[in-house]
């Protein structure tokens, strides 16, 4: 009969100390590209003709970029043949709103931060429950990564709850469709004041990859208030932890404006 | 289509020739319709078994077909799919209360018809009839659409006296995202990007199927070097959802360090996949043609060789524990019988001693030139699938190790002719069981896509094994079928 306290005692630390020091474990995973239309010739729609989701339109030196539509799968990045847009390793994408995920021209300083929305108590101790509106069961797999050893969530004082009543986060994923929209509702209802609403995945910023049609939709807006918007197809592991963080005002914002910075 | 004997017959003759198939135990694998030229076309296809070329009855013209239900019973979600979803009006039908369309909505034309006017749709849909249960103490519990943990949107409903479990019945269609639809129109190269989000664990799959179909409608021969890397990814993803099973069925049973230690082995692979291809969920590779970028896969045997000793001392260590064999033998029993009448697939229908493997018995990519065995188990309970499952793991890393040492360099990916018209099948063996995607292409651009998936396949005989069961049971016995909602409801 294995002693499995043994077997896990022996085997050590598994937890990474990221965002302390140290490796955050996504090595090698692709973000959202890079965008610099100052290169682009005029009249060229290479990416946006090949964008599945929209995220790039317009023409010329006067195509923009949302990253709360893309789904990081690099298509323009192989179609774009002036090195516009460039692959990167930038998925930390949580911003407090959306209209930061809009590409707005040349890069200017970013305005003074806000105070975050879950401090003082919550900034030690936040529940969250996760309401499933739709998704593909990628955004569920990397949201239950989190309470595995490498991430172990509970180390930073945040825990996942059954019941909405006990919740202060709602962490919504999937594009929002008619069928999920009434549950979704009374979730949202059942939580507690002050509440906080993570739109986690690109389904939930935008509905992109399953917008519209008899079974799609378009994201949380306007149906319920969102404190934070992590758009990723799904966003990995540390994304999550970094949009988490960012409510509680322990990490920055990195994304100002369409641009990712340090 | 390719990989198919065709036969087209008329709606009378459906049931004779059904029945036919039957007697000589085939066994049907899907029915859709599709818009065609003239009205609506009815296809059922039906695996003749290993080797042979599948078997593909068209009825052209058709707004009415007969059940097939009562003598081949996995026929009857497919057949309730047609008609809320095509319009198509299936007489004699066992159930005839819509699937995934839920009550209270209305859908002005039928989303998969025919373009314009249907005169015979009403749009309306209707709530699941439970059974009625007269007797003393019988508690109804109503278990969803949200639920505890972080798990995917359905709603249980349990009719039960104290622990047993009387009724059980699993309302699906919360996720239906109209994926379907949402191909027809596409450009055949864009649709791969919606494949891969049909269900998320099972991206590589889903996309290799849907390739496969396209590849076959348009004729285009994928390099052996795409063949190849693609089958290492398919058993990468094969590995991290196995991890992901043992974890959670190690969870259910209340073993806390094993369950930590399958997440770990999980995470891990997921970061391997993560620097193999820049993706976790090994996504934006695959492309119609073959692979999208070449990738480096020095260093990944050792990787893998210590994956599976690590792997390997795991599962030893849970197939030694007592208190998790107390509670997977004898639990969730699935006869082989009902598993091959009700359409069970992959590990579930192995566990139950259907021996049958998509990647052996109708080999694609570069499996033909692979080595594997596939485990086969008769108790038909939690333990029996899990053992497969176990055995599975192996074999899977077993599989990764030769295809990686059959790479060669050469070429990675095919053209694909332009404004290119035809109809293929693609498959693939998930780790949930056998996915299948039939593709009708018109001009370049999808016309119908119908997608079989193995989770829609096993949720349908889930239930078999919870009548009668109790509820002490109940989770451990669902995480032993490692089902997926996202991929039924698609």
């Amino acid at each position: 009969m294995p002693l499995w306290t043994w077997t896990g005692l022996k085997a050590g630390t598994a937890t990474a100390p990221w965002p302390g020091r140290g490796p955050d474990g996504q090595a090698g995973v692709y973000g959202m590209p890079r965008f610099d239309p100052s290169h682009c010739r005029p009249d060229c729609q290479s990416c946006v003709a090949c964008c599945p989701t929209a995220a790039l339109s317009g023409k010329g030196l006067d195509v923009t970029l949302d990253y709360g539509r893309c789904i990081a799968c690099q298509a323009c990045v192989e179609a774009c043949p002036e090195g516009t847009l460039e692959a990167s390793f930038d998925w930390a994408f949580a911003v407090r709103d959306r209209d930061e995920l809009l590409w707005h021209g040349p890069a200017r300083p970013p305005a003074a931060p806000r105070p975050a929305p879950a401090t003082g108590a919550f900034a030690k101790s936040l529940h969250i429950r996760h309401v499933d509106a739709g998704s593909c069961n990628g955004c569920e797999s990397e949201i239950a990564a989190l309470n595995n050893p490498f991430y172990n969530l509970h180390r930073l004082g945040i825990f996942f709850t059954p019941s909405p009543r006990f919740a202060d986060v709602l962490l919504v994923t999937g594009p929002v469709i008619e069928a999920m929209r009434a549950p979704l509702q009374a979730a949202y209802e059942a939580m507690p004041e002050p509440r906080f609403v993570i739109a986690t995945g690109t389904c939930a910023v935008s509905g992109a990859p399953f917008e519209g049609g008899y079974g799609g939709g378009h994201g949380l807006s306007p149906l319920i208030p969102v404190d934070v918007w992590l758009p990723g197809c799904p966003p990995n592991p540390a994304a999550l932890i970094h949009a988490l963080l960012i409510l509680q005002g322990r990490m920055p914002m990195r994304v100002h404006g369409g641009h990712y910075g340090p | 289509m390719n990989g198919c004997e065709e036969r087209t017959l008329s709606a009378e003759r459906l049931l004779p020739t059904a029945q036919a198939a039957l007697s000589e135990g085939h066994r049907f694998e899907m029915a859709y319709a599709r818009p065609a030229a003239h009205g609506l076309e009815v296809l059922y296809l039906i695996n003749r078994g290993r080797g042979r070329p599948f078997l593909l009855l068209r009825i052209p013209e058709t707004r009415t077909v007969p059940s097939l239900a009562l003598i081949a019973p996995l026929l009857g979600w497919y057949e309730r799919e047609m008609r809320e979803l095509s319009g198509i009006e299936v007489t004699g039908h066992p159930e005839p209360y819509p699937l995934l369309i839920h009550e209270g909505r209305h859908l002005s034309v039928p989303p998969l018809g025919v373009d314009g006017e249907d005169p015979t749709w009403s749009g309306e849909t209707a709530a699941p009839t439970m059974p009625e249960i007269e007797a003393d103490q019988v508690q109804d519990l109503v278990w969803g659409p949200i639920r505890g943990d972080v798990v995917e949107t359905g709603e249980f409903h349990f009719s039960y006296i104290g622990e047993a479990i009387i009724h059980y019945h699993a309302r699906l269609g919360y996720k239906h995202r109209g994926v379907e639809r949402r191909f027809q129109g596409l450009p055949v190269a864009a649709g791969v990007h919606l494949a891969e989000r049909v269900s998320g664990v099972g991206s590589v799959c889903h996309a290799l199927a849907y390739c496969q179909a396209v590849e076959a409608a348009l004729g285009i021969d994928v390099p052996r070097r795409a063949r190849i890397l693609r089958t290492l990814l398919a058993e990468i993803e094969r590995l991290y959802n196995h991890f992901h099973y043992f974890a959670l069925l190690a969870k259910t049973t209340t073993l806390k360090v094993a369950s930590a230690e399958g997440e770990l082995l999980e995470e891990r692979v997921k970061q391997l996949a993560g620097r193999l291809t820049g993706s976790r969920f090994l996504r934006h590779l695959l492309c119609v043609g073959g692979v999208r970028r070449d990738i480096d896969t020095q260093g990944l045997d050792s990787v893998l060789t210590e994956l599976g000793h690590e792997a390997r001392a795991y599962l030893d260590r849970l197939s030694r524990t007592a208190s998790y064999l107390d509670r997977l033998i004898g639990t969730g029993v699935l006869a082989s019988a009902a598993a091959f009448d009700q359409g069970a697939t992959g590990p579930v229908a192995r566990a139950s001693g259907l021996d049958r493997d998509m990647r052996r018995d109708h080999p694609y990519a570069a499996y033909e030139l692979l080595r594997f065995l596939v485990p086969v188990r008769e108790t038909g309970d939690a333990k029996a699938r899990a053992d497969v499952r176990d055995e599975s793991v192996r074999e899977a890393l077993a599989l990764a190790a030769q295809a990686s040492a059959r790479l060669a360099p050469g070429a990675i990916r095919a053209e694909i002719p332009a404004q290119a018209s035809g109809e293929g099948l693609g498959w693939s063996e998930t780790p949930r069981g056998s996915l299948f995607y039939a593709v009708h292409i018109e001009g370049g651009r999808l016309t119908r896509v119908k997608i079989k998936s193995p989770s829609f396949s096993n949720w349908r005989v889930f239930p078999l094994t919870v009548h009668g069961s109790n509820m002490m049971d109940y989770a451990i016995n669902e995480a032993s079928f490692g089902l997926t909602i996202a991929g039924a409801d698609r």
